[in-house]
């Protein structure tokens, strides 16, 4: 194993999982999210009918980037869920509330206020601890021996409690957009009204979590800020800027894709812009990649069955999407 | 009192695993079943199999969906509060455990979709097909599942160095020496569970006069199952005793409540086992029995719990008792098999309504016998996560504290009592409308029906709350 590095493909196959999660959850998350701020019932019924066919097929991308973390990079494993144990838990309680929301708000009559309040309250923290694990992930962790030694509570801290509301305004926008994307009439208009307080709110965010990273870590602030990376990674937050104001005339113009797309690029370059910051590092602030890498045998024989089924999914993925493209009506029939 | 996070992280492991398991013992026998049904609607066109296959496709799908909701907590919890087992033990676990999941998306991505939705939009072999892929899958996820569950029982394959599990030999650790007879025993647990399950509701419906055609069938097939599965898993249960007896000798001890190393141990069919005084009290057992069973010799030398220091013995009370439940059942589901094959013989199978009502007795005692098994198979291997290389208490989490283990424990208790108890109470619904609803289709339902998403709960469309 001296010419391929495996670490570096499984490092590269996670990073996928998690961005292929973090966009497409986000924005099925980003309907629920929206739900109470519907003017009305039906509008409600529109917005959960154009992820119910995608939802939970969104959601094995989670379950592959945990299984895969535990086979590539064990270390990463036995650090993050011990330290994230709580935020963990209401995650995993919130997307069980919400998925089973998913099955029953359809099939029930006189409990149906219950399922949506399950739907929307499980979105919501769901949407909340994630962007509460990103930003204690961002922060770093206290360890020894490749052990976590932390309190069970080092996770709260201000910087994570604003990516945790941050990363809801994110899924919300995209969320939004998605609707924009996807629906007619009165639910696309009522959409239209609010991407724009949906884009400031997100913009912010990203700006607030661009300024602090580095003022907490002396080394990300060293990456981004001497020469000549300054120059190399000053597209980045330029691009951003061009795809938040792309963003906004495409709501004033009323089209219909482009929100959604820009909204997408948006997620990309804030990701980009995260795995600068951290690269090498996978536990800030001195874990790298190769060190929290499983034996080369165990990476191989993993992979070997990883990249059999990856096509698949991502072929079976795409193939649902266009089953169920185009505009979804409140009737409508066929949709399935 | 101090909480003690490695306590309450076992008894949460134990929790969220059983509730877990209730839904595969179940989904691994229902998708073959549904596989026999589909074949022969495929082979003889008569319209019941597709009747009792569309039945039990909706009763499928709602057990799936439950299955899949709690593995995902599963998978969590190794980090979350067994991290330094996962850590140590990932470089064989992690591989195993993530072809658990990749088979099951897998299957999920292409074959489940064609099976609950596509009947009439693919050929009706393809149909078949998809149905067959579903069964085996199911035992795909069983088999990498089981081996990590029995190489931490047995393990084989692999060396520790510096506290980490390095794998030596792949198939030795995979097939390792309790996976061949763990993985037997359980599909065939599986099958016996899904079938006692069947048989209960089709007796259900004679009882009640209602979908009578679809029922007959039901239990006549279902029972000539369980004539065969019955004994088997007898049989099978004694040869997996004793390659216990080979490798945890310890855990064989607990099971029979033996405390001294001797000849002529007798069957215990009724003991307290009492770990402080290290006896057992109100013994009554055949003399000799368990000796014969063990080692075909009623002079054969059966370990004793003695020869273990206290702290290194599993907890006898709950292996003891829990092998006795398993066992019983197995041997009740034996009696019954005889019982139904002599009914059959004087032709009074779909009469006899006391055998109706004992079939539903009977419905619930596959998934007892399934908690039972694994609650003596995991007890028994305590106070071993791995046995005879790694302690329970050198794999719990280090910084799990007692409070935070608590709150997690209450939370799931909480979560799972609502969830389970929804998705319980909407398979009984679907029982109670029956198979033979299809007949007299409402236009509603139907439309409803239409605007639903294509997932796996969806494919059952009865009413969660309205009355019927
Ligand atoms: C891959 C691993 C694995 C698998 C497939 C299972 N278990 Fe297990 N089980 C464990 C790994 C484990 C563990 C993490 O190693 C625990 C926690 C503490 C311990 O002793 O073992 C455990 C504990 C544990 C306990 C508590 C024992 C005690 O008192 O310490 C019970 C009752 C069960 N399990 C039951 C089950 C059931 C019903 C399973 C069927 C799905 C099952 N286990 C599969
Ligand atoms: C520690 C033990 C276990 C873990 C971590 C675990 C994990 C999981 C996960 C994550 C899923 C969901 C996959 C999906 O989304 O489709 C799942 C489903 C499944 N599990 Fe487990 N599991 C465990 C024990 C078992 C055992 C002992 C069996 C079999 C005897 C089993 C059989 C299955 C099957 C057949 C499914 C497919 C879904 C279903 O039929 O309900 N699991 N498991
Ligand atoms: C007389 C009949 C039976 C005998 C002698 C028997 C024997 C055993 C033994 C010795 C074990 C523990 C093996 C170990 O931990 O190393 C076991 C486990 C188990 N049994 Fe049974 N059993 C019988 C009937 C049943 C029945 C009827 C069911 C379910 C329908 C069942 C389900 C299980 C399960 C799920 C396990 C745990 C998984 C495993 O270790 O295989 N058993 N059985």
């Amino acid at each position: 194993m001296e010419t391929i590095d495996l670490t570096l493909i499984w490092a590269l196959v996670i990073a996928l999982g998690l961005f292929m999660y973090v966009l497409m959850d986000g924005f099925d998350l980003g309907v629920g999210i929206l739900f109470p701020y519907a003017p009305d019932e039906e509008t409600r019924d529109t917005m959960m009918n154009t992820v119910a066919p995608v939802w939970d097929g969104n959601e094995t991308w989670l379950v592959l980037g945990g299984a895969g973390l535990l086979g590539a990079f064990p270390m990463v494993y036995s650090i993050l869920l011990p330290a994230l144990y709580l935020p963990v838990l209401i995650m995993l309680v919130a997307l069980i509330f919400r998925g089973v929301a998913f099955e029953f708000r359809f099939k029930a009559k006189d409990s149906k206020w219950l399922w949506d309040i399950s739907f929307t309250v499980g979105s919501t923290l769901a949407a909340f601890s994630q962007g509460v694990i990103l930003g204690a992930f961002i922060q770093g962790f206290e360890v020894e021996n490749g052990k976590y030694v932390g309190g069970m509570f080092d996770w709260v801290s201000a910087f994570s409690i604003m990516t945790g509301f941050g990363l809801v305004a994110g899924y919300a926008l995209i969320g939004c957009a998605w609707i924009i994307m996807k629906t007619l009439g009165d639910v696309r208009e009522w959409a239209y009204s609010i991407a724009d307080r949906l884009l400031y709110v997100t913009i912010l965010a990203v700006v607030i979590v661009s300024i602090w990273t580095p003022l907490m870590h002396e080394a990300i602030a060293q990456r981004w800020f001497s020469m000549p990376n300054f120059v190399y990674f000053a597209p980045v937050p330029l691009i951003t800027a061009v795809l938040a104001l792309a963003f906004y005339r495409a709501i004033v113009q009323r089209t219909d894709y482009l929100p959604f797309f820009c909204a997408m690029g948006l997620f990309i370059l804030s990701y980009l812009g995260l795995a600068i910051s951290l690269w090498p590092n996978v536990i800030q602030p001195d874990i790298t990649l190769w060190d929290a890498a499983s034996a080369p045998e165990s990476q191989l024989f993993l992979l070997l069955g990883v990249l059999f089924t990856l096509p698949i999914i991502l072929g079976y993925t795409t193939w649902t999407y266009w089953v169920f493209r185009g505009k979804v009506t409140k009737d409508s029939v066929g949709y399935h | 009192m101090e909480l003690d996070p490695l306590l309450l992280s076992r008894i949460q492991f134990a929790f969220v695993v059983s509730w877990h398991i209730l839904f595969p013992a179940f989904t691994v026998g229902l998708a073959s079943y549904i596989a026999v049904l589909e074949g022969l609607y495929f082979k003889t066109n008569n319209s019941v199999y597709l009747r009792l296959s569309k039945f039990w496709i909706k009763v499928f799908a709602v057990s799936f969906g439950m299955g899949v909701v709690s593995g995902i907590v599963m998978s969590f919890q190794f980090g979350t509060n067994w991290s330094t087992f996962a850590y140590a033990s990932a470089n064989f676990m992690g591989p195993v455990l993530s072809y658990e999941v990749v088979t099951a998306f897998f299957l999920e991505a292409t074959f489940l979709g064609v099976l609950l939705f596509g009947r009439d939009k693919v050929p009706q072999g393809a149909h078949l097909f998809a149905a067959c892929m579903v069964a085996i899958g199911t035992f795909i996820s069983t088999f990498w599942i089981l081996s990590a569950n029995s190489w931490m029982q047995t393990p084989a394959g692999v060396e520790m160095v510096d506290g980490i599990f390095y794998v030596t030999s792949w198939i030795e650790a995979i097939f390792n020496p309790s996976f061949p007879f763990r993985f037997g025993h359980m599909v065939i647990a599986a099958f016996l569970t899904t079938a006692f399950f069947v048989v209960g509701v089709s007796a259900w419906y004679l009882l009640r006069n209602k979908a009578v055609e679809s029922a007959k069938v039901m239990m006549s097939k279902t029972l000539w199952l369980i004539v065969v599965l019955a004994p088997a898993q007898v049989i099978m249960g004694d040869l997996h005793g004793i390659n216990t007896l080979e490798h945890q000798p310890e855990k064989v001890a607990a099971m029979e409540g033996n405390w001294e190393t001797r000849g002529h141990v007798p069957l215990l069919l009724f003991a307290i086992p009492d770990s402080a005084q290290e006896t057992n009290h109100f013994e009554i057992g055949i003399p000799s029995m368990a000796s014969v069973i063990l080692k075909h010799d009623p002079a054969g030398v059966v370990p004793g719990l003695k020869d273990w220091a206290p702290e290194d013995r599993p907890m006898v009370g709950i292996v003891f008792w829990a092998f006795r439940v398993m066992v019983a059942i197995g041997f009740l589901m034996v009696a019954v098999a005889i019982a139904s094959l002599v009914l059959r013989w004087r032709g009074r199978l779909f009469e006899a309504r006391w055998f109706h009502r004992l079939c539903v007795g009977m419905m619930p005692l596959g998934f007892i016998a399934v908690l039972a098994g694994w609650l003596t198979t995991e007890t028994g291997r305590y106070p071993w996560l791995v046995q005879g290389m790694m302690r329970v208490e050198e794999g719990v989490t280090p910084a799990l504290t007692g409070g935070v283990a608590l709150t997690s424990l209450l939370v799931y208790i909480a979560v799972y009592a609502v969830v389970f108890a929804a998705g319980a109470f909407y398979i009984f619904k679907i029982i109670q409308s029956g198979p033979d609803r299809d007949d007299a289709p409402s236009e509603d339902i139907h439309r409803e029906y239409r605007r639903r998403p294509a997932r796996p709960m969806s494919a059952a469309d009865d009413a969660l709350d309205s009355p019927e």
